[in-house]
């Protein structure tokens, strides 16, 4: 609803609604005294509901990256629970940790029972620290790999959820050898017989989103983002300047649309206007909608099939010239 | 050459370059070579035959493909592969240069058409697929070439059942290409999996440094991981953690050896024996020789030791 969105903080691009915002809460406020006025409140709403569809279709990149990366976005455990409020949890690595930025677990998707494997943020101050803003130590893409394992063993398909800044740049991450951690992902989600669909659903960043990403389809939700590096790290080695983060999001191509069209991405979800925090149930719903149907369409493959899909998805991906052979 | 004579040769060549004309700034540099650990300057000819290993302090200085090919491949029997494949520009990529000019830029200074050489050649007399990484491009950086040419080394050593061996050299993946050069990870691991469903050995190699998206994908899943002394192989950068924690890491933090003590590779050895090594490995993973008894006598014995059984019970 209109009315609580305005009462959000604005996002950096929503600025020009400002204005207008300003304008209907004074009307509003003397609604009661004058009801002469309510024609040119709707007036203003209509105005209000114009100029934000205008704004939200042409957004920049770095606009992307704001909602992608907004403070109420849904994350993992939002999207779970909304498919199945009966879905189970599992824990750990079986080796030491349990990271609480890796969330694992054994859901229904509408006719689907999945592993579904994905990272999550937090909400509160303390939350987000325990999940480390996001990022999963080595000890969170092992517990990863036991889903990836179970799923294999028990034949059902993977659903990963991508929102991530990254792997996490610490000292004992590195002990762990989170290198190792994420490059067996590569592999051994390379090498499933099991389907596996993968969303993105906030930010998709680097080696750290791709560890739980190689999969037969990838969906992107409509805002979020995907990419090599973050875009303050780019901005920074290639810049060299942490003002340039807008031109480093423009150049790397890390939108929904884009990875689209640069045939790394399947489909594109649609989120609700404002964004998917404005509106958890419908967002949950469509990606609910999206993974079904790759699901059912991936039913029929057979198992070698399954892993040939995949291997050879990620085979033809790349861009280079090569001169005829003679 | 020791010590003494290498000096005293040292100290010929800067006299002549003195009496003669001076040395322009480049054929200077050319010349010599400033050691990075210990600082001492060592006659590039020297450091060549060295293996550019610091003959006084051990320093193992970062070598291009060539170079290196040249130090582990038996004698004249490298066949390069796929050497024509070079980058495209499929964002059309532009920061404070065009990906297009930089690309012009790094194969000036290496000589090379991307950041890794493949190719198949004997090492100590064994065949292997061999793939060589050069930091001097582009920061061995890797994107859509270096992940498919990775790619198809790995599916010649698959079809024709070679071992595998890649010498890693990286700063991860390469930015100028997004999305692609991040998936390049993906493709070369996916690769590797059906390479080591097949029990073929794939023996990784890291070397001054090794780096992000390499490390995460293709260089981590060595059956066998090697590393050279003093190499710096990691994730993520130094500089990148040391802000994130807010504190000093430990001088040797992503060392080789660091690496070594912390479990996470088989080996560090020094240059110089590389080569054997590598040989050794591939020897102790081929097939043991069949005993030298003949078939009948086997058979005969596991007649006996049949026929026993029942008696024994
Ligand atoms: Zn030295």
């Amino acid at each position: 609803m209109a009315h609580t969105d305005r009462k959000q903080v604005p996002l950096e691009f929503e600025q020009p609604l400002q204005a207008l915002a300003q304008q209907i809460e004074n009307l509003e406020k003397q609604l009661a005294d004058n009801p002469a006025i309510e024609s040119d409140l709707a007036r203003l709403h209509e105005q209000y509901d114009l100029l934000r569809r205008s704004l939200y279709s042409k957004l920049r990149p770095i606009d992307h990256l704001e909602l992608a990366r907004h403070k109420q976005r849904p994350y993992t455990r939002d999207y779970f629970e909304r498919w199945d409020s009966e879905w189970i949890e599992m824990h750990g690595d079986r080796k030491g940790a349990d990271d609480p930025a890796m969330v694992l677990g054994l859901l229904r998707i509408g006719g689907h029972k999945v592993v579904g494997i994905g990272t999550q943020k937090g909400r509160s101050l303390r939350d987000k620290q325990q999940c480390n803003f996001g990022m999963p130590q080595p000890e969170g893409y092992r517990k990863a790999l036991r889903g990836i394992r179970h799923a294999e063993k028990f034949n059902l398909p993977i659903v990963t959820l991508i929102d991530t800044p990254g792997a996490y740049p610490g000292m004992a991450a590195e002990e762990h050898n989170q290198a190792e951690a994420i490059a067996v992902n590569l592999m051994e989600l390379a090498g499933v017989t099991v389907p596996v669909v993968a969303v993105v659903t906030g930010e998709g960043g680097s080696g750290g989103a791709l560890a739980i990403g190689v999969a037969n389809r990838i969906l992107m939700l409509e805002h979020s983002v995907y990419s090599v590096i973050s875009p303050e790290g780019c901005a920074s080695i290639l810049w060299r300047s942490p003002d340039k983060v807008s031109e480093a999001c423009q150049a790397m191509k890390m939108t929904a649309k884009e990875l689209l069209q640069l045939g790394v991405v399947d489909e594109v979800i649609d989120e609700p206007l404002g964004g998917a925090h404005n509106d958890y149930d419908t967002v949950a719903t469509n990606a609910k909608m999206g993974l079904i149907r790759h699901l059912d369409n991936l039913r029929n493959l057979n198992r070698s099939q399954l892993r040939e899909d995949r291997q050879k998805k990620f085979r033809n991906i790349g861009a280079f010239y090569e001169p005829a052979a003679v | 050459m020791d010590l003494k004579e290498w000096f005293a040769n040292r100290k010929k060549a800067a006299d002549n370059s003195q009496s003669k004309q001076p040395l322009t700034n480049e054929e200077y540099c050319a010349l010599w070579t400033q050691c990075f650990h210990c600082r001492e300057l060592l006659y590039t000819r020297d450091l060549r035959s060295n293996l550019f290993v610091c003959p006084k302090c051990q320093y193992h200085f970062r070598i291009g493909a060539v170079d290196r090919i040249e130090q582990l491949a038996d004698p004249g029997c490298f066949q390069e592969m796929d050497a024509d494949l070079s980058s495209a520009d499929p964002l059309g990529f532009v920061d404070t240069d065009a990906y297009k000019n930089r690309q012009d830029e790094a194969s000036r200074k290496s000589g090379l058409k991307e950041a890794v050489v493949c190719g198949t050649g004997k090492i100590r007399g064994r065949d292997a697929a061999i793939g060589i990484m050069d930091f001097g491009h582009f920061g061995g950086s890797m994107g859509s070439v270096v992940g498919e040419k990775v790619t198809r080394l790995v599916e010649h050593a698959l079809k024709h059942s070679l071992p595998l061996i890649v010498i890693s050299s990286s700063g991860g993946a390469r930015m100028q290409e997004g999305i692609l050069s991040l998936m390049q990870m993906a493709k070369t691991s996916s690769a590797l999996k059906s390479f080591s469903d097949a029990g073929l050995l794939y023996i990784s190699v890291l070397s001054e440094p090794t780096f992000g998206g390499v490390t995460a994908s293709f260089a981590m899943l060595g059956d066998f991981i090697i590393a050279e002394p003093g190499a710096r192989i990691g994730f993520a950068g130094r500089r990148v953690i040391e802000q994130t924690i807010k504190q000093k890491l430990p001088a040797d933090f992503q060392t080789a050896e660091y690496l070594l003590n912390h479990g996470q590779v088989d080996m560090v050895i020094e240059r110089a024996k590389l080569a054997d090594a590598l040989g050794a490995l591939i020897d102790l993973h081929q097939p043991s020789a069949p005993p030298k008894h003949s078939d009948a006598k086997d058979k005969s014995k596991q007649k006996v030791a049949a026929q026993s059984t029942p008696t024994r019970a």
